[in-house]
């Protein structure tokens, strides 16, 4: 995190760069699951989770049921925040700023730019500076990553692809993130120019990373988690958190296949208690093999 | 001495940084036999809600209390601090907490996450001017027993006057985070009392 000098006033200041990645200090080493009622909600603070996502339908459901995904009902979303005392995160469309200033008015802890509603302009990302709400973003490598952060993204998770019960997407991105951060903490000081252009991200941050070995915002997973074994194998491969979607309220058992996935994400590098944890979760979600995926409908490919 | 911190959840790295800067020997600790090799303990930012079922589900909230009782040194910052309070305002009604600090605390209660602020707070006990705190959807101290030390309160604005520090004994907690600014002074103040009662 970068250091500021301030000068001190008596005034709290809100909003600021420090507050929102802080924010998403506290949630690592926990598990974010998408809830679309306040019974969910329940559910998953019950289960241990450190914050949830409100949104109308989850991801494996907007990939059935087709059409333009939007901002959830802000009723809905009500209803989630007065349900639970954990933090409360809503999706907005990507570059659809109108949606998160209204989810910023509604109190949510956290705003979503997300791939999984479909977009709102092909163009241009949010400008989360112009927030007091701290944005979560996706990427899928790096470069993606670090002009999420030069937006004003205080966080950001790999995408996967959100809906489908199939981890592999998230394995490549979350491999893919390490590695390139990897390579840049390896690279001669006048080599990051040319990294900076080749991941078309502004050299200051691209040097701060290769300096610091991560991103300077926390980093979780999300996309294709469905199971205790899945959450720990995105925390091994460097995930600081973990986002369920439709892996818990598509499978058989939530109350218990969520519970069961915060254990695994604090007890990650335990195989002993992941084995024990596993056990007796009833069905997972069915799911679908990204790769029977048409390519147009690939989520993961939102977003740029 | 070695400086533990519950790694069941939350910002542990940096407060194990924080504490490695300090010159501490500092570990995480998950496990009960992990609590055993530990003579102080830190209890990070973090979820207040999930730490406490995890410390309930791994078998680790028993020891904590008995080891809190017994007069090992703890700090706990926003949630730490929550889990250090006898008394929980606003938290979930199965929520538990090592019932060390004689004080009540409401949980969430300067507001949600775009009430998150930063402030300068004047510490009791540190030198060297107000220190940089930084409260992200952060607990205050409603009343404290007559063990109980005060050592900071919100400067300006509406909740002015609030406590944000407090000491019993070898406890210490700040509804704040030291651990995310680079200022190592309350993790000093905490390791030289930890040092000094080890």
């Amino acid at each position: 995190m970068s250091e500021t000098t301030e000068q001190p006033t008596t005034a709290p200041v809100t909003g600021t760069g420090r507050v929102k990645r802080g924010m998403a200090e506290m949630l690592k080493g926990g598990v974010i699951m998408d809830v679309v009622t306040p019974e969910q909600a329940k559910i998953a603070e019950d289960a241990g989770a450190v914050a949830v996502m409100a949104l109308e339908r989850v991801p494996a459901d907007i990939r059935a049921q087709g059409g333009v995904s939007r901002m959830s009902d802000p009723d809905m979303i009500e209803g989630i925040i007065d349900a639970v005392s954990i933090p409360v995160m809503a999706k907005a469309r990507i570059g659809h700023f109108v949606e998160a200033q209204i989810l910023q008015a509604l109190g949510v802890d956290y705003v979503d730019e997300s791939e999984v509603l479909t977009p709102a302009d092909y163009a241009n990302h949010i400008d989360k500076w112009a927030f007091t709400v701290p944005f979560v973003c996706g990427a899928t490598n790096l470069g993606e990553a670090l002009r999420r952060i030069t937006e004003g993204a205080a966080m950001i998770r790999s995408k996967g692809e959100a809906g489908t019960g199939d981890v592999s997407n998230a394995t490549t991105h979350m491999r893919r993130i390490r590695s390139e951060i990897r390579r840049l903490t390896s690279m001669a000081e006048d080599e990051l120019y040319v990294a900076a252009k080749e991941l078309q991200a502004p050299y200051e941050l691209v040097k701060e990373v290769a300096e610091s070995g991560k991103l300077p915002v926390v980093l979780f997973t999300a996309g294709g988690i469905a199971t205790p074994a899945d959450a720990a194998m995105m925390m091994q491969l460097g995930a600081e958190g973990v986002f369920v979607g439709s892996g818990i309220f598509k499978a058989g058992n939530p109350a218990q296949r969520a519970a069961a996935i915060v254990k695994a994400t604090t007890f990650h590098d335990d195989p002993e208690m992941l084995a024990k944890v596993s056990r007796g979760l009833g069905e997972a979600m069915v799911g679908i093999n990204v790769d029977d995926i048409p390519v147009p409908h690939r989520l993961a490919e939102r977003g740029w | 001495m070695v400086i533990g911190v519950l790694a069941l959840q939350g910002d542990v790295r940096e407060h194990l940084r924080a504490l490695a800067e300090c010159d501490a020997l500092a570990r995480p600790v998950r496990r009960p036999e992990e609590l055993e090799s530990v003579d102080a303990l830190v209890i990070p930012g973090g979820e207040s809600t999930t730490m406490s079922k995890l410390a309930v589900e791994f078998g680790l909230l028993e020891p904590v209390r008995k080891r809190i009782a017994g007069g090992m040194p703890a700090y706990g910052s926003c949630a730490g601090m929550i889990m250090l309070a006898t008394n929980v305002l606003d938290g979930r009604p199965d929520q538990r907490g090592f019932d060390g600090i004689e004080m009540t605390v409401r949980r969430n209660a300067f507001g949600r996450q775009v009430d998150s602020f930063e402030s300068p707070v004047e510490i009791t006990g540190v030198e060297g001017g107000p220190f940089h705190a930084v409260f992200i959807r952060a607990p205050w101290v409603e009343s404290v027993g007559a063990e109980v030390e005060v050592l900071g309160r919100v400067a300006g604005g509406d909740a002015a006057g609030r406590i944000v520090a407090v000491r019993q004994g070898n406890l210490l907690a700040t509804s704040f985070h030291p651990e995310l600014t680079g200022d190592l002074r309350l993790h000093r103040y905490f390791v030289d009392l930890a040092r000094a009662a080890s």
